[in-house]
């Protein structure tokens, strides 16, 4: 089975990614200021011999379905990292959309006794109960990216900033557009749903603000290409002219921009998000109205992981003057434009 | 079935259920042994065995239902949608307050309520309205999430009411309370169809309409009841879904339909009506639970699964009809 987790150490040709994103890791509220992680690879940081092989762990990881390229980078990334440790045993339950199941591979967890458990859940709120219960049984639980909806259910939580993807889009637009008048805006979001999806266009709103700005034209896709495809033919239906469109998802991207080809438009720019490969690379050439686009760290489980190792072990995440592991990191979501763009490249992930 | 008796087809598609469990036990026991040859003691635990039923439930209530409107000779789409339009109406009313103490029998009502509407609307297009149930649930599918989503303003709404979740989560006798539920509705679907004239006209109407309705069937009335009780169950299962994770959500239910569909048909309810068999039902709801945990347990990957569930599918229903082909030499 390639789904086993392999006990050796592999050369470590995946992901870079850490140290770029963690690097810019932000500020939560009362959180002193986290966390430049050790460097990815194999290579230990000065002044911490984290990585030195402790406690044989086994950490139970779950997921929702890699129905996208993001979320396909989130459990590749986890099993590559995981795969680093020879200490680390990851049990990766199949990735499911359906809170029902999802709610069973973690009781399956607890009754196998793992050491910790890693959870991305599709839905933080119905995953509460189950992961409380774990943490009751004694098994560290991990969160990361869609919070739980009590401060129980999760020793730590590893967040990208949704509302801080839709200040840097917003921010980022003001500057080219300014005040304005004319200007004409469209926003196509994610999965409407999705309480993520409301903080990016919270924070895009807001940011817009700033500059007199406001939405236009709204249009929400799925995070697929047929969905984005759909939903920005629609917006372009709708918004005969258009100045500048910030696009949640890359993934959806590859569809948003087939329906821009498709319609011959380009007398707007526009920005995306997550940070796809295949965006980086049309920002990098500059042949199509992407501009930017903004991070989400797909290596949020991998850090997932590397915390519960650490929590598991009992040791002390580096770089921090205070011992153990943090209750929240929330990583930043920087612009990438043309500018910086072979600084990110490293950790775009491919759609 | 090519049987001119009007009585006979319908004795004996009632009886023949009970014969034809055997092959699902039978692969239910192999499933077992496999999980147990595969996993060992983390398979074959009381544990474990919980975390298969508690899984079990939700889709199992809407198989029951289910299995009523296919033995009917019709189909519902809408299950999963109108689970989702009940969990997320019960769970708006908690926000409302309505008298504290028993907020928990409010909210229960309220999603029986909405899933029985729901059920009634679908019976009212198929069997007065004329409109295929194929499509008339379609419809039912897509307009249930639409509302459920306006409704629960695309947020997920925690269920905070003590009365509630001490009512509905949690354990009864070491067994998760929504496996009870579970357990209720199979035996009370099981009696209704095996033991009674509902559940022998039910049969009659999906053998042949026309000669249920000359047969003195009101045969209108009885396939909206069809679908209304297919409703109702969706509406149980809108409060389990809220037991067993605490919020109410748009998007609880995605796809539940088909999961009872697949259910009901491997356990031996033809598709075109004429003969059901709730047994079956339960043991092709627990059959699928049960392939899904080995496969969580064994870390398969889930592209594999989806695999290994379609070829499950179409064997049982190849095994079937190589079975039906034999009932009706023997004729």
């Amino acid at each position: 089975m390639s789904a086993r987790t392999q006990r050796r150490r592999l050369v470590a040709g995946v992901t870079t990614a850490l140290t770029a994103v963690l690097l810019a890791a932000a500020c939560t509220s009362n959180e002193p200021e986290p966390t430049d992680d050790d460097t990815a690879g194999a290579a230990v940081a000065p002044g911490s011999d984290n990585d030195e092989p402790g406690d044989k762990i086994v950490i139970g990881f779950s997921a929702p379905a890699s129905d996208h390229g993001w979320m396909g980078a989130i459990t590749s990334a986890a099993r590559a990292e995981a795969e680093k440790y020879s200490d680390v045993t990851l049990n990766v339950a199949e990735g499911t959309n359906d809170v029902n199941l999802q709610i069973s591979q973690i009781e399956g967890f607890i009754n196998d006794g793992v050491d910790a458990i890693v959870l991305l859940p599709f839905d933080g709120a119905a995953l509460t109960d189950v992961a409380t219960r774990a943490m009751n049984a004694g098994i560290p639980v991990v969160n990361v990216d869609r919070e739980f909806s009590s401060p129980f259910a999760a020793r730590a939580t590893i967040l990208g900033d949704n509302y801080g993807m839709g200040v840097s889009a917003g921010t980022y637009i003001c500057e080219k557009v300014g005040d304005d008048p004319d200007a004409v805006i469209g926003e196509i979001a994610g999965i409407d749903s999705l309480p993520l999806t409301q903080d990016r266009s919270q924070g895009f709103a807001d940011a817009l603000a700033d500059c007199g700005q406001e939405v236009d034209n709204r249009v929400a896709a799925d995070f697929t290409v047929q969905g984005g495809e759909a939903a920005a033919t629609n917006l372009l239906q709708a918004a005969p002219k258009l100045t500048a469109v910030w696009n949640h998802d890359d993934d959806q991207g590859v569809g948003v921009l087939q329906a821009i080809e498709n319609a011959g438009r380009d007398e707007f720019f526009m920005v995306g998000g997550a940070g796809s490969a295949n965006v980086m690379r049309h920002i990098q050439d500059g042949d199509s109205v992407l501009e930017a686009t903004v991070i989400y760290p797909s290596t949020q489980a991998a850090d997932g992981i590397k915390l519960a190792r650490l929590i598991a072990q009992n040791k002390t995440l580096g770089d921090l003057a205070s011992l153990g592991v943090p209750r929240q990191i929330q990583l930043y979501a920087p612009v990438v434009t043309a500018d910086n763009v072979d600084d990110y490249l490293s950790i775009g992930f491919e759609s | 079935m090519t049987d001119q008796t009007t009585s006979s087809p319908v004795r004996r598609a009632l009886a023949s259920g009970g014969a034809r469990n055997g092959g699902l036990v039978l692969a239910l026991l192999v499933l077992c042994i496999v999980g147990w040859a595969t996993a060992g003691d983390r398979f074959l635990s009381v544990s474990n065995l919980l975390v298969v039923l508690g899984l079990a439930a939700i889709t199992g209530v809407l198989s029951i239902g289910m299995t009523f409107v296919i033995t009917g000779g019709g189909i519902d789409l809408s299950v999963g949608s109108v689970l989702g339009l009940a969990s997320v109406w019960a769970s708006t009313l908690e926000t409302q307050r309505i008298a504290q103490e028993s907020t928990w029998l409010v909210m229960v009502f309220c999603a029986l309520a909405v899933g029985l509407g729901a059920g009634l609307v679908n019976g009212l297009l198929v069997a007065y309205g004329k409109v295929v149930p194929f499509i008339a649930t379609l419809a039912m599918l897509v307009a249930a999430r639409g509302l459920a989503e306006l409704i629960a303003n695309r947020r997920t709404q925690l269920v905070t009411a003590t009365s509630f979740k001490s009512a509905l989560q949690g354990n009864l006798l070491g067994v998760p309370k929504i496996v009870w539920i579970f357990a209720a509705v199979a035996v009370a679907g099981w009696f209704l169809l095996a033991r009674t004239t509902f559940g022998r006209r039910t049969v009659a109407v999906g053998g042949n309409a026309e000669a249920a309705r000359l047969a003195g069937i009101k045969v209108k009335r009885h396939t909206m009841s069809l679908y209304a009780l297919a409703g109702l169950t969706a509406g149980i299962g809108g409060a389990m879904m809220l037991a067993r994770t605490g919020a109410g959500s748009s998007t609880n239910g995605t796809l539940y339909e088909l999961d009872a569909i697949a259910a009901v048909v491997v356990g031996g309810t033809l598709l075109v009506g004429g003969r059901g068999t709730i047994v079956g039902t339960v043991l092709g709801v627990l059959i699928f639970t049960a392939l899904t945990n080995v496969f969580v347990l064994n870390n398969l990957n889930s592209s594999v699964q989806q695999v290994a569930k379609g070829a499950i599918i179409v064997a049982a229903v190849l095994l079937q009809q190589r079975f039906a082909a034999r009932e009706g030499r023997g004729s």
